[in-house]
């Protein structure tokens, strides 16, 4: 395949688009944990579905979409009755999963697939970071790009000015919409028009552009190299990895140039966004993808009753007593029984989990097969609707806003737990407060 | 016989619960504290009781005269114009306690326990000296004032120690005397300490008895300390097999020591014990974890509520699987929002909480 870049195809036949998810790996996650000790954070469970399920929706209604991948480098049998059963749910387009055997970069992997994704000559592809949650509008970025007769167009939304350098930052045109800058994780503020972490590219810009990066780095190896804390997407790699010149990432290696010099355009969104980052991320993704499917009239959203506060998703095969009272913001996964007089909100109940009479659960998640005894509360503490973050600060001291029960996790009865992490396989019989607990 | 109860002034120690009502109206399982006293003084045959206070509450006016007609007593107020410490009041009530020449009753209104006034003042008429104070056993007497006895004597009074800091002994003052009219002419009509001053005079001619109390006692003062003589006194009414506590029996009572005023409604599934008082037209809803509280008459608790170490002032509401513990008090018409958390929360009265209370504080 040539990288030359050729002349573009203008006029004639509708472009084609294809996709790309990007999953990361096993190693990388590890924010996730404890949940993603026993479950791949692309495959759990938010409002009813896994998080890559959202993606595949977003990419659903796409009509031209044909063709989808997951680049990450878990193991192929992670996904494998993912794949399967995706398969089938959406016949409008093929899935593969792409693996990648070290770590490459978010640029690296789609310019190591490359072959895959140009094949029959795709004009532009999506490009989807699968920790995202966010109502991914994609039409509208592909309406932008031929609009504007783009080569890239980025999603965009604003935050608060002080979040804002946790983020890729993007200043743009405010007329044309046009990208002029882009730095990542900037230290000063530069702007709070953010990067979402979804892209679209033309397959003509792209390819020549990341193999320049990496011609760039064999003769100038990059010098900074940024903290992985909080960037969008520092999750897919390490450290180490990235001094190795064959990592490449979109949002440090590629997005810079492209603004210097490309047709590269933002479609900012007011709609909701979040990353999925740490497992308590999961709480917010979790009410925000419920209650897009509550506005959209979904049929898997409980209908709302005096102990039903809209937008609750209760698995067919869970057990709710219909004295408890659910919501908003719940998911109840498979299998879980809710006892008497229990008390759900803001919350997320994983699979065969059990939660006896009387009790409380709140801005926590109760993980897969957990047991939680009458009279107990478990409690995590509301984070402002704005807030990008998932940690407070209580009493000067930095813990997780949401309390997480690992997989087999136990809550004695009538034992109050607040603000804590719990590892899998533990029973809690005494209160706890504002600790992880290994 | 006669009495003299000491009152003192507002009972800051006990707010917000004092906010509402004088300190001996609040109710100690189920009955005003002072009816208590009352009651026991009465049934020891003491027909002249005289309430020392350095406030005049009229609400306690309507209270007393009940109790007059009740139990057949004469309740008189003593009213310090200024303090008068613990022994200045016995001067300013001398025309009672001095109207004849049988000893009375000295007792802090705080004080809760067996009171054993019968025998105490058979135990003082038989060494015929001029006082006898109770002592109690305390496990860490070097919080308190210590009673040390004449050598090879079991009751006489050498001296006190106060906070001792080597072990001298383990009885201290239990707050409740009977005194000879005789003490009065050793009290001058000015701000003065009984402890510190009077029995240590007494102690001097070695006049001054000490008389073992029997079970519990309790200076409840404050409201942990509330709590703890609540949970105290209800095991004694246990041990006692007093017929007012709820049947154990019943379905809902978890290791006894409960007391419920038949005018309470309790719901479907509750879980209430031990030591718990529900006062009069309190209701509580289904699913309700009640142990170790006080939930004051009128107080309402919502389903799946669980309370404890908690007094639940008059009137007051909570929500819907709120949890109240660490000694949290609620003042008369407090409202805690549904899935609300109060950790050792004072919660003044008609407040309503909306908000998590993390960290002990008072909610003004």
């Amino acid at each position: 395949m040539s990288l030359q870049v050729p002349s573009r195809a203008k006029g004639g036949a509708t472009p084609s688009t294809k996709a790309v998810i990007l999953v990361g790996g096993p190693a990388r996650g590890t924010r996730f944990r404890p949940l993603s000790l026993d479950v791949p954070k692309p495959l759990f469970d938010v409002a009813g579905h896994p998080i890559l399920e959202h993606c595949l929706n977003a990419v659903a209604k796409v009509p031209d979409i044909k063709e989808v991948f997951i680049i990450g480098y878990y193991e192929e049998s992670v996904f494998r009755d993912f794949i399967r059963d995706a398969a089938r749910n959406y016949p409008n387009f093929s899935i593969k999963y792409l693996r990648e055997y070290q770590a490459l970069g978010t640029a690296g992997g789609l310019y190591h697939f490359r072959d895959a994704i140009l094949k029959g000559r795709p004009d532009r592809f999506f490009v989807i970071n699968a920790d995202v949650c966010c109502s991914f509008p994609l039409t509208e970025m592909l309406k932008l790009f031929d609009d504007r007769d783009a080569e890239a167009v980025i999603l965009g939304t604003r935050v608060n000015d002080d979040a804002a350098t946790n983020f890729g930052c993007i200043v743009s045109d405010a007329h044309n919409k046009r990208v002029l800058h882009y730095v990542e994780k900037p230290e000063s503020h530069i702007s709070n028009l953010i990067n979402c972490g979804v892209y679209l590219f033309s397959t003509e810009c792209i390819f020549p552009a990341v193999k320049s990066a990496i011609k760039r780095r064999t003769e100038r190896p990059r010098l900074v190299s940024y903290p992985s804390t909080e960037a969008l997407d520092s999750s897919f790699f390490d450290q180490d990895d990235a001094e190795k010149s064959e990592v490449i990432r979109l949002e440090q290696d590629i997005l810079s140039d492209l603004a210097d010099s490309r047709q590269f355009f933002v479609l900012e969104t007011k709609d909701f966004w979040r990353q999925i980052k740490t497992a308590g991320s999961a709480v917010p993704a979790n009410a925000l993808y419920l209650q897009k499917a509550f506005q959209s009239g979904s049929e898997e959203i409980s209908k709302p009753s005096a102990n039903i506060l809209p937008p609750v998703y209760i698995h067919p095969t869970a057990r709710v007593d219909p004295t408890a009272k659910l919501g908003p913001n719940v998911s109840i996964g498979a299998n879980v029984t809710i006892g008497p007089g229990v008390r759900v909100k803001e919350a997320i109940v994983l699979e065969d989990a059990e939660i006896k009479h009387d009790s409380c659960v709140m801005y926590a998640i109760v993980g897969w097969s957990s047991k939680i005894g009458a009279w107990a509360r478990v409690e995590g503490t509301p984070t402002p609707v704005a807030s990008h973050n998932t940690t407070i600060i209580k009493n000067g001291v930095k813990v997780q806003s949401i309390t997480i029960l690992g997989k087999d996790c136990g809550v004695r009865d009538e034992v109050r737990v607040q603000n804590c992490v719990c590892l899998p396989n533990k029973e809690l019989k005494r209160d706890v407060t504002n600790e992880v607990i290994m | 016989m006669k009495a003299l109860i000491l009152v003192g002034g507002f009972g800051t120690r006990l707010r917000p619960l004092t906010l509402t009502l004088p300190k001996p109206l609040v109710e100690f399982a189920n009955k005003p504290m002072i009816e208590h006293q009352v009651e026991s003084l009465a049934a020891a045959g003491v027909t002249d009781i005289v309430l020392a206070v350095n406030y005049r509450p009229e609400i306690m006016t309507a209270a007393l005269k009940r109790y007059e007609q009740e139990y057949g007593v004469k309740i008189e107020f003593s009213v310090e114009s200024e303090p008068l410490g613990t022994a200045g009041p016995l001067k300013l009530a001398e025309k009672i306690l001095g109207k004849d020449d049988s000893p009375f009753f000295v007792l802090n209104s705080d004080v809760i326990c067996d009171y054993p006034f019968k025998q105490l003042a058979a135990f003082h008429k038989s060494h015929g000296d001029e006082g006898t104070i109770i002592v109690t056993k305390v496990e860490e007497p070097s919080k308190y004032g210590v009673v040390v006895h004449k050598p090879n004597h079991a009751s006489r009074i050498d001296r006190f120690v106060e906070k001792p800091v080597e072990f001298v002994g383990n009885r201290i003052n239990a707050g409740i005397y009977i005194l000879n009219p005789s003490v009065l002419r050793r009290i001058e009509l000015r701000p003065t300490s009984i402890e510190q001053e009077t029995f240590p005079a007494i102690c001097e001619d070695g006049q001054l008895h000490s008389f073992d109390l029997e079970g519990f006692w309790m200076d409840v003062g404050q409201p942990k300390d509330f709590l703890s003589g609540t949970c105290l006194y209800l095991s004694s009414l246990t041990k006692k097999g007093a017929k007012q506590l709820t049947p154990t029996s019943e379905s809902y009572v978890h290791g006894g020591n409960v007391l419920i005023d038949p005018t309470a409604k309790i719901g479907k599934h509750c879980r209430i014990g031990p030591n718990v008082t529900i006062g009069p037209n309190v209701v509580v809803g289904d699913g309700v974890r009640l142990q170790r509280c006080v939930l004051l008459s009128g107080s309402k608790v919502k389903d799946h509520a669980w309370i404890k170490s908690t007094i639940v002032g008059w009137n007051s509401s909570v929500g819907k699987w709120a949890r109240l513990e660490n000694v949290t008090v609620l003042g008369d018409d407090v409202s805690i929002g549904d899935e609300i958390y109060v950790n050792g929360g004072s919660v003044l009265p008609h407040k309503s909480i909306k908000q998590n209370v993390d960290v002990p504080a008072i909610i003004m």
